[in-house]
């Protein structure tokens, strides 16, 4: 019989465990309640798998570490809070334009600015999607569990390398800090995905050119014996700098297009009690914990609600979402903030079925109990 | 079917998290589901903390303790703060330094000197929390015994398992050898 491994692991440390089991080897960070954590323990587990942790001075240092790590072939992660989220976007940018996989991690506090340190809220949805200056398209996943956080922290990795992209993780609070039973994957049960690099002569390596079949460029890791250039400039195939409108238009049409086109492979949902469903929930992290309690109370007093939970927060799950309100006459949105989420849903769900929202802003989980009176009420 | 929630407050540095962590754990060991989360001010120590344990024999969705099966209170502004939330014919156990004991006659209150007995019969007052701990499991066995005493090893410095132990077996002594007049069942107040 195969040993199973069930240990009872905080949030942000099965966030390091993934990171360390994905094939993490850099971690440069400015420590931040609620996500410490993730820093403390990769500073001690890193050394340990030949790995490097830096506290850098500040959070756009950190970001900036984590982009030359990974062009260096490191597979590199950061992890803050709100405040050091807003800092870090400068750099998601660049790392979105030179192509540099890497993963932050977002554990939510309340906001906005310094907000609320110790207690929970989801006001960073729009930031994840839209922090960062310029048109262009990003990936931000949300789990539920300390077990889910192990996933998709996997995922965050795996998809970084496979996109070349920024994958953004977003935890509340609550995730990142409660404790849970997580039963660990032995060596070789996890999928791990390695970014693509160049086998053709140095001299003909071009860094940003897409080959046939391919979705991103080949990425050479500086060093390794390939000349390149990478800059937050408009660039062509050589990476340099350019103001060619042809070659800026392909650019960005490109770098949204590998993300928004490739959606079924990137997008991942999961849905409870739908199939016979008059009612929707709709939620995510741990306020999706709450609407899982509401639908089974509301099921037991006759009312047929079901949950739709997006582990992928972006790109949205639009296809998905029509689906779910062609079905059902109602959606509730339910997030821990004013009506962010609730904007995209009732953007592509709005025109099949009648949507609404129910949010708060003080710091405390919303109850099974809250959802179920306001689905009673509206 | 098993399910309680268990809410353990006092202020920052009484180790109350820990004690949540060591509690989840034994829970685990004894193959329940468990969720242990915490709440704290931004202070590294004082201020108010509070720990909290569900242990349910089924899946638990929503992480966080809201009415209460059992409290533990080791500071009167945790006390004052929290007792409310006991459920009706729930249980709290109050540290003796506590001078104003809550005015309920739903709940069964045990005034246990558990502070008290870290410093003076052990002459460390950093095992309140692991005495604590002691008395929960007497009262509630909600845990096996060898579960709790495996998890609490498995928490605390190397070095430290013996005195530990005699913790835990101080807070199941401070149980079982109440005095109606200070502390234990006597004290249930109708």
């Amino acid at each position: 019989m195969i040993e199973r491994n069930v240990k009872l692991m905080q949030g942000n440390e099965a966030c390091v465990e993934a990171a360390i089991t994905a094939g993490m080897k850099f971690y440069a960070g400015y420590p931040i309640t609620p996500s410490t954590e993730i820093a403390e323990i990769s500073a001690e587990r890193l050394p340990k798998v030949g790995g490097k942790f830096i506290q850098m001075e500040d959070e756009i240092a950190s970001i900036s570490a984590v982009i030359g790590a990974s062009i260096a072939g490191a597979k590199s992660m950061t992890a803050t809070s709100g405040p050091g989220f807003s800092l870090k976007q400068e750099g998601i940018g660049y790392a979105v334009i030179t192509e540099t996989p890497c993963v932050i991690v977002n554990v939510q506090r309340g906001g906005p600015s310094t907000g609320m340190p110790t207690a929970p809220g989801q006001g960073d949805i729009m930031q994840a999607r839209w922090g960062t200056h310029g048109d262009h398209s990003i990936i931000a996943l949300y789990p539920w569990s300390v077990k889910e956080i192990y996933y998709t922290t996997i995922k965050a990795f795996n998809l970084a390398e496979k996109y070349r992209t920024p994958v953004i993780l977003l935890l509340d609070e609550v995730i990142g800090h409660m404790r849970e039973s997580i039963e660990l994957p032995n060596e070789g049960e996890v999928e791990i995905y390695n970014r693509k690099k160049p086998t053709c002569l140095t001299e003909e390596y071009k860094p940003y050119k897409v080959k046939e079949g391919d979705i991103v460029p080949e990425m050479a890791g500086f060093g390794e014996g390939y000349r390149f250039h990478v800059t937050g400039l408009v660039h062509g195939e050589t990476g340099f700098p350019t103001n060619n409108g042809k070659i800026a238009e392909e650019l960005i049409r490109r770098l949204i297009g590998k993300i928004e086109d490739n959606k079924d492979d990137i997008v991942e949902t999961d849905e409870y009690l739908l199939d016979d469903a008059d009612i929707a929930i709709v939620a995510f992290g741990s306020t999706a914990r709450a609407a899982k309690s509401a639908v089974d109370t509301l099921r037991e007093e006759g009312i047929k609600a079901g949950l739709f939970r997006p582990i992928t927060i972006w790109p949205l799950a639009d296809k998905p979402l029509v689906e779910l309100a062609k079905k059902v006459s109602r959606i509730v949105v339910v997030e821990m903030n004013l009506g962010q989420y609730y904007l995209e849903v009732d953007r592509v769900a709005g025109k099949y079925t009648k949507v609404d929202r129910f949010g708060r802003v003080n710091g405390d989980l919303i109850t099974p109990q809250e959802i179920v009176d306001f689905v009673k009420e509206v | 079917m098993l399910h309680q929630e268990l809410r353990l407050t006092g202020s920052g540095g009484q180790g109350l998290i820990l004690a949540g962590i060591i509690l989840a754990e034994a829970a685990l060991y004894d193959g329940l589901n468990v969720v242990q989360s915490q709440s704290y001010g931004p202070e590294a120590r004082g201020g108010a903390s509070k720990a909290e344990v569900i242990i349910s024999s089924r899946e638990i969705n929503f992480p966080k303790v809201n009415k209460c099966d059992l409290m533990l209170a080791l500071t009167q502004a945790a006390c004052d703060k929290y007792y409310e939330s006991i459920k009706p014919n729930g249980i709290l156990i109050m540290d003796k330094s506590i001078p104003n004991i809550p005015a309920r006659d739903d709940i069964t209150i045990y005034v246990v000197p558990i502070i008290e007995t870290a410093m003076n019969s052990l002459g460390y007052p950093m095992v309140s929390n692991v005495i604590a701990l002691g008395t929960i499991y007497e009262i509630t066995k909600i845990v096996s015994k060898a579960s709790l005493e495996k998890a609490v090893c498995n928490r605390i410095p190397r070095g430290t398992e013996e005195l530990n132990i005699r913790a835990l077996e101080e807070g199941y002594n401070l149980i079982r050898n109440h005095k109606e007049e200070c502390y234990g069942h006597g004290c249930r107040f109708n």
